[in-house]
Parts: structure tokens; sequence; C-alpha cells
């Protein structure tokens, strides 16, 4: 233990902790901007870059960026003498003097730490006048790019690689010529950019933003010719609240099927109706591969890797295109949900394909790619035509004047509304492959599941494991979440190592709970701690907890699909993936 | 790990759509034994991250220039995103993607050389090539570069075309220089 003295506070803190965390420790709050921290995942950017945390440290000549300069035993520090005020507002008019003045119609606007910090600051005036940097916009399926609002945090760059491992991001070009870019400069769709927002979720500025639909779905909405229905997410009543004003892990549910309602859709219906039909398709295809493997069958692919994360799933598309008969063949719950609601549910109201639209509300900004995806198309017409964030649905709320936290609790509706316990932990890192370990737990063995709760799958550990006793057959589960802590799992899944039978991957730190499309978190791990304990508690106070005993599914079956894995099932419930090649020009042999 | 290597001839598709930062197009083609010779390099340094700059510092050497593909293949055998590899590149202005002319024309920039009046010989370059610093014509017979003194200060400003080395170029000069290798081919621009 070292001891300093902070704004004339003593402070005792381990040898090697940062003057910025020092200060913290002692409650001591320092302005940051490019630094990040979700200490509880490891995940951590402090490139040192933007210097408006300098403070004075005395007898040191200049002053000292906190967020990288080590605490030492004695030293003596100022956080905020006119010097270092002085310097900070200095710096921070620099950063401005290259940043566009649109601030009224950007989509930060009211979420960004520059402009939150000129406020605090009390930026009036721009004294540097000069040239600025001008770059193209990048408009993906999921993300936009808007590089002028770049302020070379790298934060982005920290995520995609340090955390992601895709590596599509990077610092390219030098001084006022940087930019956070794919390699070459290529627009992030023909990069290996896999559509998994973590970098939209850290960015400060605009420089990264998800591609918005709110105003093809009003359109949609004012088109009396259309039957609309919307779809929401687990993960997104864990979060909604937060972007009015509610304590994290505040459970919406019903506020939120209200402001759907009062927004105009004809229908609202939960995605966790899907997660359910997914744990039965996806559940019994575990089955098939661990029974028949059991026998002895040689040709079975184990261990199976769930597929509801498309971020995942262009992961593996990009980086393991000889692995593609791993993964579990389901659709995604999203992608589920669609093509039942434009099949059997629009037969039952007696409305054409063309005349319906299904919207989506999702954690997340990969989904809106997903939703796009050929295979996911009838004649050009989408299953899901557009994939809304939680953000944005929130932003979309605020837009119609809807007093959200007045509203009262509404009911999903019949019959793609109902749900199970099972279903709303698939927004937890570790709740899919819980949902399907007491489905198949049933199916396997034919006894009573007595203990629903798996707590040796749960937790926010990146890679977990746990050996699951179905009456006597052990069955290794592996979980990850963050694709750097996939890429482990798949590794070893390539070298035949792997002693998993199924590995659930979801590619945000946290599962959906975290994801690209959530309200931001600014690198605080509780809030994240508090959606995932809110969707457990949704789940403990659910009348049904497993998904083949959700009623409205058996019906669909009986009614619609036969039963798991059937003809029709396999049609509509399950895809297939392409190799995207990422090392563009290179195959290795041998 | 970077043994045999083949190029699949269809990967290089989005390859074409690739301009960078100056809007120059970036070559597509690669032979097979320049991705020997790639691989060779990378293996003379162990394929270790850490070497990068060693790695292309090399390479450059060798082909003259670094095209997107030498950096792929770069990338692959050093196992690390080819978006870093070509942040590497563009940062340091060592390191080019355009590959340099017959004749590159290297003016010395040095102290001395500035105050003589090189910044006006370099204007008088561009202007009479029609290019910036740091392009190549587009019939590749001329590049023009910026050097850091060269040694030559008592000759001062010094240009270099190629290893020839011009002393007290001014810019009415300049074009008796071009002059001299566009004749040297026997024809004209």
């Amino acid at each position: 233990m070292i001891e300093l003295t902070i704004d004339k506070k003593k402070v005792r803190v381990e040898k090697g902790t940062t003057i910025l965390k020092a200060a913290r420790q002692a409650g001591i709050e320092i302005p940051t901007l490019c630094h990040y921290e979700l200490c509880d995942m490891g995940i951590e950017n402090k490139p040192g870059g933007c210097r408006i945390c300098v403070v004075e440290v005395e007898g040191r000549r200049n002053l000292a960026p906190s967020c990288i300069t080590e605490a030492q035993d004695g030293m003596v520090i100022h956080t905020h003498s006119i010097r270092v005020l002085n310097a900070r507002t200095t710096v921070l008019k620099l950063i401005i003097s290259d940043h566009p003045f649109d601030c009224l119609v950007c989509p930060k606007s009211g979420h960004c730490e520059l402009q939150d910090l000129a406020v605090q600051f009390g930026i009036r005036s721009q004294p540097y006048v000069g040239e600025q940097s001008k770059y193209r916009n990048d408009t993906s399926p999921s993300i936009i790019r808007d590089v002028d609002k770049c302020i070379m945090c790298r934060r982005c760059e920290m995520m995609c690689n340090e955390v992601q491992t895709v590596g599509a991001l990077s610092a390219v070009n030098r001084g006022f010529m940087s930019v956070v870019a794919p390699a070459f400069e290529m627009n992030l769709e023909d990069s290996p950019c896999t559509y998994c927002g973590q970098c939209v979720s850290v960015c400060p500025t605009g420089a990264l933003t998800e591609k918005d639909h709110t105003n093809e779905i009003i359109r949609a909405l004012s088109d009396p010719s259309k039957t609309v229905i919307v779809q929401t997410a687990p993960a997104v009543r864990a979060a909604l609240g937060e972007e009015f004003g509610m304590p994290a892990g505040t459970l919406v549910t019903g506020k939120m099927v209200s402001a759907l309602r009062e927004l105009g859709f004809d229908y609202v219906f939960d995605t966790d109706f899907s997660a359910d039909l997914t744990i039965m398709e996806e559940g019994t295809e575990l089955l098939q591969r661990v029974s028949g493997f059991l026998k002895g069958d040689t040709n079975v692919r184990l261990p199976i890797l769930t597929s509801c994360c498309p971020g995942w799933v262009n992961f593996f598309e990009h980086n393991y295109p000889d692995l593609l008969d791993v993964p579990s063949t389901a659709k995604s719950p999203q992608q589920m949900f669609g093509a039942i609601a434009k099949t059997y549910f629009a037969e039952k109201i007696g409305v054409k394909r063309k005349d319906m639209i299904v919207v989506s509300v999702m954690p997340c900004l990969g989904k809106k790619y997903e939703c796009q995806r050929d295979e996911f198309k009838v004649d050009g017409n989408p299953d899901v035509d557009y994939s809304i964030s939680t953000r944005e649905l929130a932003a979309f709320i605020k837009q119609a004047n809807i007093d959200f936290l007045n509203l009262p609790d509404g009911d999903f509706d019949d019959p793609l509304g109902e749900s199970t316990g099972a279903a709303v932990i698939f927004g937890n890192t570790g709740g899919v492959i819980e949902a399907a370990c007491r489905t198949a737990y049933e199916l396997y063995t034919g006894k009573k599941l007595e203990k629903v709760d798996f707590h040796e799958l749960r937790g926010m550990e990146g890679i977990r494991s746990a050996t699951v006793d179905f009456n006597g057959v052990e069955l290794n589960i592996g979980i990850a979440h963050g694709l750097g802590n996939a890429r482990k799992l798949l590794d070893e899944v390539k070298e035949g190592k792997s002693k998993f039978h199924a590995i659930e991957v979801m590619a945000c730190p946290g599962g959906c709970i975290g994801g690209g499309g959530q309200p931001f978190n600014h690198g605080d791990s509780e809030i994240l701690e508090k959606r995932a304990a809110a969707l457990y508690m949704a789940d403990h106070e659910m009348p049904i907890r497993k998904s083949h005993e959700n009623p409205s599914i058996i019906k669909l079956y009986e009614e619609f699909l036969g039963e798991p894995g059937s003809e029709l099932a396999h049609k509509l419930l399950h895809t297939e993936y392409f190799p995207k090649s990422n090392e563009v020009t290179i195959h290795l042999q041998g | 790990m970077s043994k045999k290597i083949t190029i699949s001839p269809e990967a290089f598709e989005y390859m074409e759509k690739v301009t960078g930062t100056d809007g120059v197009e970036v070559r597509v083609n690669l032979p097979k034994k320049i991705i020997e010779q790639i691989n060779e390099i990378c293996d003379s340094f162990d394929n270790d991250p850490g070497e990068l700059i060693n790695v292309l510092h090399e390479a450059q050497n060798q082909f003259g220039y670094l095209s997107a593909e030498v950096q792929d293949v770069v990338a692959h055998n050093l196992h690390i995103p080819v978006a870093q590899v070509y942040g590497v590149v563009t940062f340091y202005s060592y390191f080019s993607m355009i590959p340099k002319g017959e004749y590159p024309i290297s003016i010395c920039m040095g102290t001395a050389c500035y105050v003589r009046g090189a910044e006006r010989v370099l204007e008088e370059f561009t202007k009479e090539l029609g290019i910036k610093v740091g392009e190549t014509t587009p019939d590749g017979r001329f590049s023009i570069n910026c050097l850091r003194c060269v040694g030559a200060c008592g000759l001062a400003p010094v240009v270099l075309v190629g290893e020839k080395v011009y002393g007290r170029v001014s810019p009415d000069g300049v074009k008796q220089i071009i002059d001299e290798y566009k004749k040297a081919d026997g024809g004209s621009c």
C-alpha cells in the first residue's frame, strides 16, 4: 500500500493504482473522455490521448494525465487547481475545434459525452477556428460511421480488437488525417465487422451510431392498409426504463406493452414466444446430436453451438468458414417470430403477407442486418421488416409524447405473446443454454425437473463451464460472452480439443442485456448485473418456466408445425450459414 | 503457419472497390512468387506480430511499395487484423502504398536545401508532372518524394533522380531535368 494526498485528502491505495482510480476510491471525481472501463469484465481503454483528465502533481513540471499515471507514495495532487481547469478547458476547446457544430440534429444529442463535458465546463465560445476534418459517411445495414465526429478516443478500436477480436477497426493515417477505419478504408459492410454494435455502445460522440429505422415504422403505422405487429426481445424490458430515468434493473414489461399499443401497433407480441419455440427446435437438435453421439454415431458434430445471436453468427461465418456445420441450424428467435407471424398468424387473421409489417424491438444492432439477410425473405419480402433498438424505441416513445412513467401495465396479445420463464432469461449470458437444459432434461429423461434453476450456468465470467447431470448422463456445457471469449472456445473446437457437448455464445459482454442497442452503460458494470438480476426475477415469477409447457407453443405444433424438427418446422424455423472469407485473399493449405 | 498460400481470384472482388485516402486505386494482382517472397520475410521474423514494422520495412525494400494484398498476406502470417497493418502503413510516412515511378524523384527538404529554395523547386516538379508528393504519374515513369538531408548541403538545393544527384537546382532548371529522362525513353509525354 502507498499513501498520497489528493485535494488535501489522504488516500491509501495499492501500488500500481493510477491517480484516476485512487481519486475515485477517495470519492473525488476527475472528468474523463477517452477513458472507458468495464472493470468486472477486464475491459479498459486508456490510451491517455484526450488529456481531459490531467491533474497537477506537486514537484512535477507538466500536468499528469491521471488515467495513465501511476500514483506514487507521498504524491501531492490537485485535481481542480486553476492551472488544471484552464488546461482542461483549452484541451476541450481544441477537441471541439475539429468537431461539427450540428448538435441540434445529431443522433447522439443528449447522450453525447463531448456535449456533456462542454456543458460541464461551461464552454460558451470557440476561439480556435480553422480547417475541420471531412470524411465520407459510411452507412452499413446496422451501423453508421460519421467519422467527422470522431475524437480519436479509440474506445471502439479497443472493443473491436481486444474484447471482440473482430479486428474490423483500427486507427489509420496520421495527425489531422487520423481516422478510425477498416483496412484500406473500405466500408464497414465490406469489412469483417459482425455488427455486434459494441463500438457504438462505447462511442462517446455521434461518430458511431445505429441505423435508425423509426421513420420507416412511422410510415407503416400510418398506412391503413398495413397490419403492423411488433415483437420485443427479453432484454429490452430490463433496460428500457433507464431511458426514462428509472433505476437500472427495473422491469417495465407492462409499460412497454402499453406504450407500443399507444404508438399504434395492431398487435403487441413477444419475442419470448419465439424464444420458447427456439428451445423446442434447438433443444430437439441438441438431443438428437447428443443421443447420436452416445450411441456411438461418429458423424455427429459436437459440440452444438447456439445460433440466436446475429453478431456471433456473422463472427463464425467470417472466422470459421470450415465449421459452419457445428452451430445449431435453428434460426434466431427474431427470425422464428417473423416466419411464424407471416405464415401461421397471417393466415389466422386473414391478412396477406404483403400487407403485414413485422417490427422487432431488440437490444441489438446486429438484428438490423439479420432481418435483411436474403435467406430470411420470401420473394423479396422479409420475415421481419424493421428492427429497432431499445434506444430507438425510447426515443420513439418520447417523440410520441407518451408519459411512459405513468402508463398502466398492459398485457401481450395472444397467441404470439405467451411465454415462459425459460424465454425471458435468453437476455442473459447462459440463459439460452439454461432454458435448453430445462426442456432437454425433461424430454430426454421423461422425468420432471425438480430444480428449475441452473445456478451453475449463471454469472458474469467471460468463459464458464458446468456439468449438467441428465439422469446419469453428464453433459458438459460451455458458455462464452464477448466474441474474444467465443474465439477461445471455437479455437478449441477447431483443434478437436473441446470437451463440451454444447456451447452457448453471445457476442456482447453480459449477453443481450449488454447489447449494442441498449441504453448506454458508460462503463458501469453494476448496470449489467442489475439488468441480469431483473430477468432472473422475471423468470422466477413466471407461472410456467419451461418452454415445452408454453400452451401457445403446444398449440402451434398441434395446429401447424406438427412436431419439432418436422419438414415444415425445418422450412420455417431453420437456416443455413454461409462462409464470409475475412482474410479476403488467402486460403491456407496444409 | 504460413506454409502454402494460394490466392483465390474471386476473392479479389471487394478489393476493386478499395481506394486509399488519396482516392488511389490499389492493385489487385499478386503472383504466387510474390506471396512466397512475403512468406519468407515473415518467416525470417518468426511471424512475430511485434516485428510488424520490420516485416513491412523489408517488404517495402523488396517490392518498392506495400500493396493491399501484400498487407493482407502479412496480416495473415502475423495473425493480426489487416486493419491494424493498414493503420501502421498509413501512420509512418516512410511506408507507401503507391508504386514508385521508373524515375523516382526525391527532393531534399533538409534545412540547408529548404532555406535555399527547395520548396519552390518541389512546387515546380509537382506542377510540371501534374502529381503531388507521394504520387506517381499515370504512365508510371515519374514519382515525387521528399527526403531529409542527403549530406550534400554544399550543393543545396539537392534533387535526386534515382541515384543521380543534381545540385544547386533552381525552379527554372526543373523542366530540363525532367526532359532528360523523357528523352532517355526516346518518347514524349
